[in-house]
């Protein structure tokens, strides 16, 4: 093992803990302003549409309708009321079949 | 009923590992394509496997294997790796408000493992987070990641074409599984969603700025916007406009 990619990977490992595990420390026990508990109530369902888009749109390189296929029928069949690993499979098998289509 | 039985630690790990399925799932072609990748880039499946034990942060570690082929410094290698993780604080403090009555050693080991996937399932589940279900949890999301990226190095090829970018949506489709329900009952939820939506795209689409940094930017804009929108709400309630 070559010690510079160690202490890389060391380095690395801290820079991303810290901020994990920084709120917690910070914030302990501590009432935080009304506003700022309202804005961190809100921020998962911020985050996850930022994290679905626009990335969901480039999983295949080449092709944006691959996306959107996908985003299409995770949505439906979330919408149907389907648990979340159905979500996920069902939305494997349509991309799977579509690319045997294509 | 349900509520007044006092459920066991064991109980809620395992709740936390059911929960954890899809993330498995979903890391699954990531971790194996990251193994494959750091072989190529002339990582040992020992480093592989390390960086992924000790880092656990996907983005981050792919980006890392295109600077180390640029030939970047250890040094710049780690301030990136940073700037993309720093999203990471935001996600605490939100899971931090969620998680109120358990032990401070409990939230500073388990904080280790939240990541987008694993802060996403424990911030949209009702009710609140135990260390036990937060253990459960990262256990299985954890395990993927790191058994996958030494096999991916091993075996040293990734899944047949077709699978890999099929595959490639579980965890987008994860995203919206977990979305989905909360937009049915909420039409906050739908605003907070599309405008976080909105502003990330705009951000990433011109290159604005970092991608960790754009979806810090675009979760606050939008959580902040409709805070403010709700606040003006309640302040003018009666006043005739609502309900």
């Amino acid at each position: 093992m070559k010690s510079e990619i160690i202490w890389m990977i060391i380095g690395m490992g801290l820079v991303t803990y810290i901020p994990r595990m920084l709120p917690f420390l910070l914030f302990q026990g501590k009432e935080l302003p009304p506003f700022l508990q309202g804005v961190l109530k809100n921020v998962p369902y911020a985050t996850l549409g930022a994290l679905i888009f626009p990335a969901i749109f480039f999983i295949q390189k080449d092709d944006i309708w691959y996306g959107v296929l996908g985003a299409c029928a995770a949505f439906l069949v979330s919408f149907l009321g389907a648990n979340v690993i159905v979500v996920v499979l069902s939305s494997i098998v349509v991309l799977t079949v579509y690319s045997y289509l294509m | 009923m349900a509520d007044l039985v006092l459920e066991n630690h064991s109980s809620q790990f395992r709740k936390g590992l059911q929960a954890g399925v899809s993330i498995g799932i979903g890391y699954f072609p990531i971790a194996l394509t990251f193994g494959l990748l750091a072989k190529t880039s002339g990582l040992s499946i020992t480093e592989t496997v390390l960086m992924s034990m000790i880092v656990f942060a996907g983005a981050s570690q792919y980006i890392s294997l295109s600077l180390i082929a640029y030939g970047t410094g250890v040094f710049e290698i780690i301030l990136t790796t940073f700037i993309v993780n720093i999203r990471h604080f935001l996600m605490g403090a939100t899971l931090n408000e969620k998680s109120d009555h358990d032990q401070l050693i409990h939230k500073i080991i388990y904080s280790f493992g939240i990541t987008d996937e694993t802060f996403s399932v424990a911030a949209t589940k009702e009710g609140q987070v135990t260390s036990g279900y937060m253990f459960g949890l990262i256990s299985i999301a954890y395990s993927s990641w790191v058994v996958f990226s030494g096999i991916g190095h091993l075996i040293g090829a990734s899944l047949p074409q077709t699978l890999q970018e099929s595959m490639g949506v579980a965890l987008y489709a994860m995203f919206i599984g977990l979305l989905v329900p909360s937009m049915k009952t909420s039409v906050k939820v739908v605003f907070l969603a599309v405008l976080g939506a909105v502003f990330n795209t705009i951000l990433t689409i011109n290159d604005i700025m970092a991608q960790g940094w754009a979806i810090v930017t675009a979760t606050l804009l939008s959580s902040i916007i409709i805070e403010i929108v709700e606040v003006f709400k309640t302040r003018y309630r009666g006043v005739g406009h609502e309900e």
